[in-house]
């Protein structure tokens, strides 16, 4: 790739990008535009993968929304509407996507907890 | 129709205002420089010959490097007419250096013709989109071929202009109405979204477009 397209690229980058591991449980806040007002909607739930590289690199974080079911949303890293990413907490865990996650339900659906 | 002459770098995505990521292909146009006007008088059309792409100047053959200075403009490796109105001739003076930012900004609607990527020698399906023949029923072996190319013994041969198998892109094309996302020019470059003809680095005029729908 070209080094202008490469510059062109990084200005879209985020200068602090926030650091997702997978496994985590993450709280996004996702800028939503509805009609004229704008607001602040929190997605919370397990990173089960991320995608990609460059500005649009993305994750997809799993929830278990009403009525049990599964919920997956797909966020880009550098997405400006992705204001903040917070990690409530870490998981212990032994590969690079957790898509068996959506085969399993209830309290087979954890992950063991790790501390940093 | 104002243009300028470019070069392609490749796609990439960018966020715009609202945060939506749209698909774009940055280019690298100008600087330009007026190598030649032409005029009603002189050619009996209006024009002007723009130049792109500063080369080392024994690269020139003698002609070439005569034209440049008479223009008093830098060693350049190509050369593209713009044929413009009348009127429109007077902002153009000999040896005068166009950036980017002179005739493009954000939100306008563009014309970019290239060359477009070669393919060899393709078969009438990629080609002109045929369609396939039935690959079951007794078929044996001629899934992907033509099939038949014209009548009986009335009127007796293939009409000319008949499509069929041959040589397919590396052709001139041009895609209308892409619009700006993105003029940079400190460095020259111009992001349009959707995607423009040839491959990384091949030569593409990029101008005004020319049929706006009420843009």
């Amino acid at each position: 790739m070209s080094y202008l397209l490469q510059s062109l690229e990084a200005q879209q980058l985020k200068e602090n990008p926030p650091e997702i591991g997978i496994g985590d449980i993450v709280k996004v806040h996702n800028r939503i535009v509805e009609g004229r007002n704008e607001r602040v909607q929190v997605f919370q739930g397990t990173v089960i993968a991320t995608n990609g590289k460059g500005p649009s690199a993305s994750f997809t974080v799993r929830k278990i929304g009403a009525h049990s079911v599964g919920v997956e949303r797909i966020f880009r890293i550098h997405a400006p509407r992705v204001e903040k990413v917070e990690v409530v907490r870490h998981s212990k865990v032994r590969r690079a996507k957790l898509y068996f996650l959506r085969d399993r339900v209830g309290k087979r659906a954890r992950l063991k907890q790790r501390r940093r | 129709m104002k243009g300028l002459i470019g070069r392609k770098l490749g796609m990439t995505q960018i966020f715009d205002e609202q945060g939506v990521m749209i698909p774009v292909t940055v280019l690298e146009v100008g600087p330009c420089y007026v190598t030649h006007v032409k005029t009603l008088p002189i050619d009996d059309y209006t024009a002007v010959q723009l130049g792109f792409g500063e080369i080392a100047e024994k690269r020139l053959a003698g002609g070439e490097r005569g034209h440049l200075q008479r223009a008093k403009a830098p060693a350049l490796k190509t050369t593209r007419e713009f044929r413009l109105k009348e009127d429109e001739l007077s902002e153009y003076d000999l040896g005068q250096k166009l950036l980017v930012d002179v005739i493009f900004s954000e939100g306008d609607s563009v014309d970019i013709t290239g060359t477009s990527k070669g393919k060899g020698f393709q078969g009438g399906i990629k080609r002109h989109g045929f369609n396939r023949q039935p690959k079951t029923h007794g078929q044996s072996d001629r899934e992907r071929s033509p099939g038949a190319a014209g009548a009986g013994s009335t009127p007796g041969r293939v009409y000319k202009g008949k499509r069929g198998p041959g040589h397919m892109g590396h052709e001139r094309v041009t895609v209308h109405n892409l619009r700006v996302v993105k003029v940079d020019p400190e460095r020259n470059l111009l992001a349009v979204k959707g995607a423009v003809p040839g491959p990384k680095n091949g030569l593409v005029t990029v101008s005004v477009a020319r049929k706006t729908r009420g843009r």
